[in-house]
């Protein structure tokens, strides 16, 4: 079981709720925006508690309100690439890779394989839209996480980039063998990636 | 009278010592009004800013009662450990401290309050605990802001006069800093020459700190400007 999640969280007037249990790998989770994907990453990563409802990823609890279980964001092991990538513009990208990194000696092999090796001592604020957000998969994936939640990774992408990313996507996907959530609105997108679609 | 270089030395150390013991407690206050939401926090806040509008003669006579070897503060303090404030350089570091306090904590708390959280988040999700990413992230982001808050804190301690006046008064050599020494030489017939010489010092110090906390700033390379 990859993702077994139960969460409704009120924010203002809005009702963030969603519900389902995953047996395949890669999951999209598809919807209108608005609707609170993004708030479901995050309580998934800890980094937004649900009001009600559980979250185990993997068969570990991450929440569980319930029982009374929440495991802090630091100790979730969340490989989360934010649709903003949120890189830390006073470091350089070798330094952000490693910010979360166990393994230094992993930097080369992964770096090479998302294309990124020449942006090592780069600034982020000297970075693409399309590099930045490959520093921020890089940086999720040395963290040694133990899964992935990727947010919107392809939109602001045109045609061309977008068949890049998505290719990237599913090498990541089938190279790190991790449970992988994908949050999108488009619906071809997400089919061609994940196994299992969810609405919202 | 006092030669103008030990007056010049006297002065830099009270507004570097007022201007180092100021800095922790204004970022903890700056912290804690950026991010707390407790009860009293508005009252908190304006007790802080209130060295900056009640007149430096009052701020420097509530000293005075407080530190006074009989009062509230300098009983205590005597009595247990033998140190006196008054008519002491520690008295006058202090009282540009207390001055300096509203703006250090000011600039302190805008640039907290500009920290995007959400990097703070990526920390997070990356393993970063709660010291760590304060130290990694929250810090060298307000780094520019607390440099600013320095830079403030040390050109009001360094202009100090009416709560200096009247804490720790004008004692040459001890407690008479620039715009002491200013004052005392414009009193004096013939001091018109002193007042030419310390007064173009006081403009270069306080140049010469501008310029070393923008460069500073640039350094930390992130282009956040303090002037």
């Amino acid at each position: 079981m990859s993702f077994d999640i139960d969460v409704t969280l009120r924010r203002g007037d809005a009702l963030v709720a969603t519900a389902f249990v995953a047996e395949e790998q890669a999951v999209a989770l598809v919807g209108p925006s608005g609707v609170g994907k993004t708030s479901v990453l995050d309580m998934i990563a800890g980094l937004l508690r649900p009001d009600r409802g559980h979250v185990r990823v993997g068969g570990r609890v991450l929440t569980d309100r319930a029982a009374r279980v929440e495991v802090p964001a630091h100790h979730r092991r969340a490989g989360y690439v934010f649709q903003d990538a949120r890189l830390f513009l006073h470091l350089d990208v070798r330094r952000n890779l490693l910010y979360g990194a166990k393994d230094a000696a992993r930097l080369a092999t992964i770096a090479a394989s998302l294309d990124i090796a020449h942006l090592l001592d780069r600034w982020p604020r000297a970075l693409s839209g399309g590099e930045a957000r490959r520093v921020a998969i890089g940086r999720a994936l040395l963290s040694d996480p133990e899964f992935l939640l990727l947010d919107e990774p392809l939109s602001s992408l045109d045609a061309l980039r977008r068949e890049e990313a998505m290719r990237l996507i599913e090498r990541v996907r089938d190279d790190s063998g991790l449970p992988l959530l994908l949050v999108t609105h488009d619906e071809r997108e997400a089919e061609r990636l994940c196994a299992r679609v969810v609405r919202m | 009278m006092e030669s103008v270089w030990s007056i010049v030395r006297l002065s830099l150390l009270v507004g570097g010592v007022g201007t180092l013991a100021v800095l922790p407690v204004a970022f903890l206050l700056a912290y804690a009004l950026a991010r707390g939401r407790f009860p009293g926090r508005t009252l908190l806040d304006a007790l802080i800013h209130l060295p900056l509008v009640v007149p430096p003669v009052v701020t420097g006579w509530v000293l005075l009662i407080a530190f006074a070897p009989a009062g509230p503060i300098g009983g205590p303090l005597e009595r247990w450990f033998g140190v006196t404030l008054l008519f002491r350089w520690t008295g006058a570091a202090l009282a540009a401290a207390v001055m300096a306090l509203p703006l250090a904590v000011r600039a302190i708390r805008l640039s907290l309050e500009s920290v995007d959280r959400r990097l703070e988040d990526a920390a997070r999700t990356l393993g970063a605990g709660r010291w760590r990413t304060f130290r990694t992230i929250t810090l060298p982001l307000c780094w520019p802001g607390v440099l600013a808050g320095a830079t403030l804190a040390f050109a009001r301690a360094l202009g100090e006069f009416g709560a200096t006046i009247t804490f720790v008064s004008n004692v040459p050599g001890e407690t008479e800093t620039l715009p002491l020494a200013i004052y005392a030489a414009l009193q004096r017939p013939g001091g018109e020459d002193l007042v030419w010489r310390l007064a173009a010092i006081s403009v270069a110090i306080s140049l010469v700190a501008l310029l070393v906390s923008e460069w500073l700033a640039r350094r930390a390379g992130r282009g956040v400007h303090v002037l």
